[in-house]
């Protein structure tokens, strides 16, 4: 039985789209049938993030709205097997997103698929609630900064009301924190939210800590999922979440500051 | 100019991620605490109703609203069945005359 995740955090602009890319990317490179869905209709990213933006002929709303079929709709990632790509509508409302539309599309997916990652909108609107109410896990992105965290926590609150467990009195969609943009050296002067802050207001388990790194921006530029950059600091954070998602036991990197030697201090990059 | 000299050597403002950790904890509490106007018992509660209306009425989730709501001292359970029109309706065979 396929599992849906939904990637979400109330506030935009934190990193749900990158993880969503890169958690998806490595669920797959693990050999699971994955597909990444994007609900954010009006203002699809995804397809840019994934670099398959070329090739999105149909999308979601037509699939929901038996215009197009899910096979025509579904991209397959030319780097990784096992990955898709369901695009998010540019042009339709975000209404056309209904739960029964919604529903059955995920139920068609869960055929041929171990993973279903939902790749949810900014806000709190439809397109929001629809991307996490048939969510079994959760990924909550929050940055280390006021603003995050309180939506991080209004998000955590919905979850646990309005969403299809919840309704129904199933237990509770699973939660796990994805600390994206975590810069060390600022937490440790006192300029930033810690990990451990973060930790203590929000209550929910730690999956991952993805640093602040220019290689998220330049593979967003490049249309590669920042899992693939390997050898790099957020590839490696993005990575070893995917292991602990799927049960590894692993210890949290770049959490502390790295001690950099003197000619890394010169040339080295984040 | 003084107040630039001033600046220079003043020390640095106290840290500010434990004002933010702070006013976190006040906020979060706060906005957590009206959020209990919904208790988690609700949807069990809900999925239970259904369950004993069905027995005899054929009603679906969508038709069934509980709500909670909290006035000064008291709080106040609303419960909403909307039952189906007469003729959708076809409940549990009724027994009449014969064999009673």
């Amino acid at each position: 039985m396929a599992t849906v995740i939904v990637v979400t955090s109330g506030k935009g602009g934190v990193g749900k789209t990158t993880t969503s890319a890169s958690f998806a990317t490595g669920l797959a490179q693990r050999g699971y049938r994955t597909v990444v869905i994007d609900f954010d209709v009006g203002l699809r990213n995804l397809d840019l993030i994934m670099g398959c933006e070329r090739r999105v002929v149909y999308d979601f709303v037509n699939v929901i709205n038996n215009e197009a079929n899910l096979n025509q709709c579904l991209i397959r990632d030319k780097r990784v097997e096992n990955l898709y790509i369901l695009p998010a509508s540019q042009t339709r409302d975000k209404d056309a997103l209904t739960k029964e539309g919604v529903e059955r599309i995920l139920n068609e997916l869960k055929q041929g698929f171990d993973y279903i990652v939902c790749d949810s909108p900014a806000g709190i609107e439809r397109g929001a609630l629809m991307a996490l109410y048939f969510a079994d896990e959760a990924l909550v992105v929050t940055n280390p900064e006021v603003s995050s965290v309180r939506d991080s926590d209004r998000i955590l609150g919905i979850l646990a009301s309005r969403s299809r467990r919840a309704e129904q009195g199933d237990t509770p969609v699973k939660e796990h924190l994805v600390l994206a943009r975590y810069a060390p050296e600022r937490a440790d002067r006192g300029d930033m939210l810690s990990v451990d802050d973060v930790l203590e207001i929000l209550g929910i388990p730690l999956l991952g800590v993805i640093p602040e790194s220019l290689t998220v921006l330049q593979s967003s530029n490049a249309g590669v999922p920042v899992i693939l950059e390997e050898g790099s600091e957020a590839g490696a954070a993005y990575s070893d979440l995917v292991d602990r998602f799927l049960g590894k036991d692993l210890p949290h990197r770049f959490t502390s500051i790295q001690k950099k030697g003197f000619l890394k201090r010169l040339f080295g990059r984040g | 100019m003084i107040s630039l000299f001033e600046n220079f050597f003043r020390t640095p403002p106290s840290k500010t991620a434990a004002l933010a950790k702070e006013r976190l904890q006040i906020i979060v509490a706060h906005e957590r605490g009206s959020r209990r106007s919904s208790p988690d018992y609700l949807p069990a509660l809900k999925k239970e109703l259904l369950e004993v209306v069905r027995k005899y009425v054929p009603i679906d989730q969508s038709q069934i609203k509980v709500h909670l709501d909290r006035e000064g001292g008291y709080e106040i359970l609303e419960l909403n069945i909307t039952l189906p029109d007469e003729e959708q309706r076809q409940g549990p065979p009724r027994r009449n005359g014969s064999g009673a």
